[in-house]
């Protein structure tokens, strides 16, 4: 008898949260990579990738200083024409394309009522849940890679010219930046597909917070420091203070995260991604590259944040999952 | 903990609670379910059936009281549960991108069903509920009995030892409907214990072998429908009479073991007796000088024990 209690108050559960979480896997990612809507996004992120890819092409050819990193900046150059540079597209491009994987994953499931079948079968939601994170987060990686391989194909093409094996390291460094940042789109439109019973609401919400990090969060952020900081500025140290605070507040936006971790790694020149004074460069050999390692070693930090801010997202996802209630 | 009553129970809820808050939507339930029993769960919108079904399928969680399903503890090992119970939910849904056979082949690798079987079993499922020739159609293009039957496919496919239905019949045209119930009673020859939630009463009495009368989070009723119309209605033998001719009324109240003879329409009288007065109220109404033109003997409809019930219980209340 006292079983009986002790089932009640301590529900642990037996089995494998993990039973199952392959076929919902490969069920979302077949889904996605069929989908109309992933065809529509897929042409999306090309025309905004091929584009300033282009134009920078057409730029690089021109180019006659000799510059080791030269295959790089394919992805960093703005051309003129465009103003844009492909980096930039990508910062912009990755959080749409994942939302829109992702705004209506589980809230769609509720809508067509198939969430309380596909939950009698034996499977966790933990596993339904993190089946469909990944399998979104795997059409990213597929779609990004693909981009990259047309990006440096083109390269190939029309620069004539190999990239050296640390470039390699170095764009491909920067492809897993791409999907870590795309993750924590994913997550946060996941989040709200599990808040938001209609899939209209959760994507304008995923959409509204994309577009407050990208034209507001800045405005704000240097408002804030402004009405932060002390009135007068007495010295240096001070100054430096209230510049990363600045910086700080801008780094909450995953957008911040993702161009610092990219210029970091696809511009080698890059010694530190924080506020530096001149005569803090002193004895700095300028335009001198860091080696990979280094480099790696300046965008942990950045990396980092990306990662634990995704994994955060989706733990909240998946408390809130956990507690909704199954019927429609 | 709970060592079922007998072998042969294969669903027992004992004071089974769910709480939201201070209201309590299902209020202390028991209730058995047999092996190879259809069970009805029976009572109107709102009364608790389809919590109680979802606490028992380990979809929701139980504020107290236990459930032991097939001798699992769907609270602790929900997977054990779900793997041997087929669940039919309220207006089911399915993929509508995919065709019936993939929908039923992303349930069988959920399941765990080797690739090697899984097809076979999917196409003998589907064949069972006369679906086989639309395998290939995308479930878009099917009606709402069309899905239903796909629900009873994935039921049998997943070779369950129960079933749950919830809603079953709701929303469907009488040939569906019929169509469905025939299914029903299929799953039930096939060995598979049933539990089936409905508001629709006549055509639920037709299957159910059982059924508990649901009001108000609490079970109010529960039996075979004869032993609930005994219980509810009174024991009796209610005669229907249809003649011309003869004051009928006048001629049946003296007769014996006749309680109460009520008019009931045109020409028809409904007589309620504590025996079977048939053979002695058609002599009566002969020599009355009476056209007998019909008497039937009116069993007891689970409709009228379910409207009397819920009328007394107003009273009571």
């Amino acid at each position: 008898m006292p079983r009986e209690a002790s089932a009640a108050r301590l529900p642990r559960r037996k089995g494998s949260p993990f039973t199952g979480l392959g076929p919902v896997f490969m069920k979302e990612l077949s889904d996605h990579l069929g989908s109309p809507r992933m065809l529509v996004l897929t042409l999306f992120v090309i025309a905004f990738g091929a584009l300033p890819v282009g134009f920078a092409l057409q730029d690089l050819r021109t180019v006659v200083v000799s510059d080791p990193y030269l295959f790089l900046r394919i992805f960093t150059v703005s051309p003129e024409r465009v103003g844009l540079s492909f980096t930039v597209a990508l910062n912009f491009v990755i959080p749409l394309m994942a939302i829109g994987l992702g705004f209506d994953s589980v809230n769609s499931e509720f809508n067509r009522r198939t969430l309380s079948r596909v939950l009698s079968q034996p499977i966790y939601r933990d596993a339904l849940l993190l089946g469909k994170f990944l399998g979104g987060l795997a059409t990213l990686a597929v779609a990004l890679v693909a981009l990259w391989l047309i990006v440096v194909g083109s390269g190939l093409l029309l620069l004539g010219l190999p990239p050296r094996g640390v470039e390699v390291a170095r764009g491909i460094a920067f492809l897993v930046v791409a999907i870590a940042y795309g993750g924590v789109w994913l997550a946060v439109s996941m989040l709200f597909s599990v808040l938001f019973r209609s899939t209209a609401t959760s994507a304008l919400c995923a959409l509204g917070l994309w577009l407050f990090f990208f034209i507001l969060w800045p405005m704000i952020a240097s408002a804030l420091t402004l009405a932060l900081a002390p009135s007068q500025i007495t010295g240096v140290d001070q100054y430096v203070a209230v510049q990363e605070m600045g910086l700080a507040l801008l780094r909450l936006s995953p957008g911040t995260l993702f161009t610092e971790a990219v210029v970091g790694l696809l511009n080698p020149e890059t010694r530190t991604l924080g506020f530096v004074l001149p005569m803090q460069m002193r004895g700095a050999i300028p335009e001198a590259p860091l080696p990979f390692d280094q480099s790696l070693l300046l965008i942990w930090p950045q990396v980092t944040g990306l990662i634990a801010g995704m994994i955060v997202l989706f733990a909240a996802a998946y408390v809130v999952f956990q507690r909704e209630e199954v019927r429609a | 903990m709970t060592a079922p009553a007998g072998r042969d129970v294969v669903i027992a809820a004992r004071g089974l609670v769910k709480a939201y808050g201070g209201h309590r939507a299902v209020d202390a339930i028991d209730l058995e379910v047999r092996r190879g029993e259809i069970f009805g769960l029976l009572g109107p919108n709102g009364a608790g059936k389809t919590t109680t079904i979802l606490m028992m399928l380990g979809l929701t969680e139980i504020s107290g009281g236990s459930v032991d399903v097939l001798g699992y503890d769907p609270v602790r090992e929900p997977l054990e549960v779900k793997r041997r119970v087929g669940y039919l939910p309220d207006a089911v849904g399915f993929y509508d991108h995919l065709t019936a056979r993939e929908n039923l082949a992303y349930t069988a690798r959920l399941l765990g069903v080797p690739r090697s079987q899984a097809g076979r079993r999917i196409m003998e499922a589907l064949e069972s509920v006369r679906l086989a020739d639309v395998a290939g159609k995308r479930v878009s293009t099917f009606s709402r009995g069309m899905r239903q039957r796909l629900g009873i496919a994935e039921i049998v496919m997943k070779q369950a030892e129960v079933a749950i239905l919830d809603e079953p019949t709701s929303g469907l045209d009488p040939h569906a409907t019929h169509e469905l119930l025939e299914m029903i009673r299929g799953l039930k020859r096939a060995g598979v214990a049933v539990l089936l939630s409905s508001h629709l009463l006549d055509r639920v009495q037709s299957v159910c072998d059982r059924v508990a009368l649901f009001n108000k989070g609490k079970v109010a009723l529960m039996g075979t429908v004869v032993e609930l119309a005994n219980q509810v209605l009174g024991a009796g033998h209610p005669v229907l009479v249809e003649a011309t001719g003869a004051d009928v009324a006048a001629a049946l109240r003296g007769l014996e073991g006749v309680q109460q003879v009520l008019p009931d329409g045109q020409g028809a009288w409904k007589v309620e007796a504590d025996r079977d007065v048939r053979a002695a109220a058609a002599r009566r109404i002969v020599e009355a000088g009476g056209n007998l033109l019909r008497l039937a003997d009116l069993q007891p409809s689970l409709e009228e024990v379910y409207t009397r019930y819920f009328e007394e219980a107003r009273r009571a209340a």
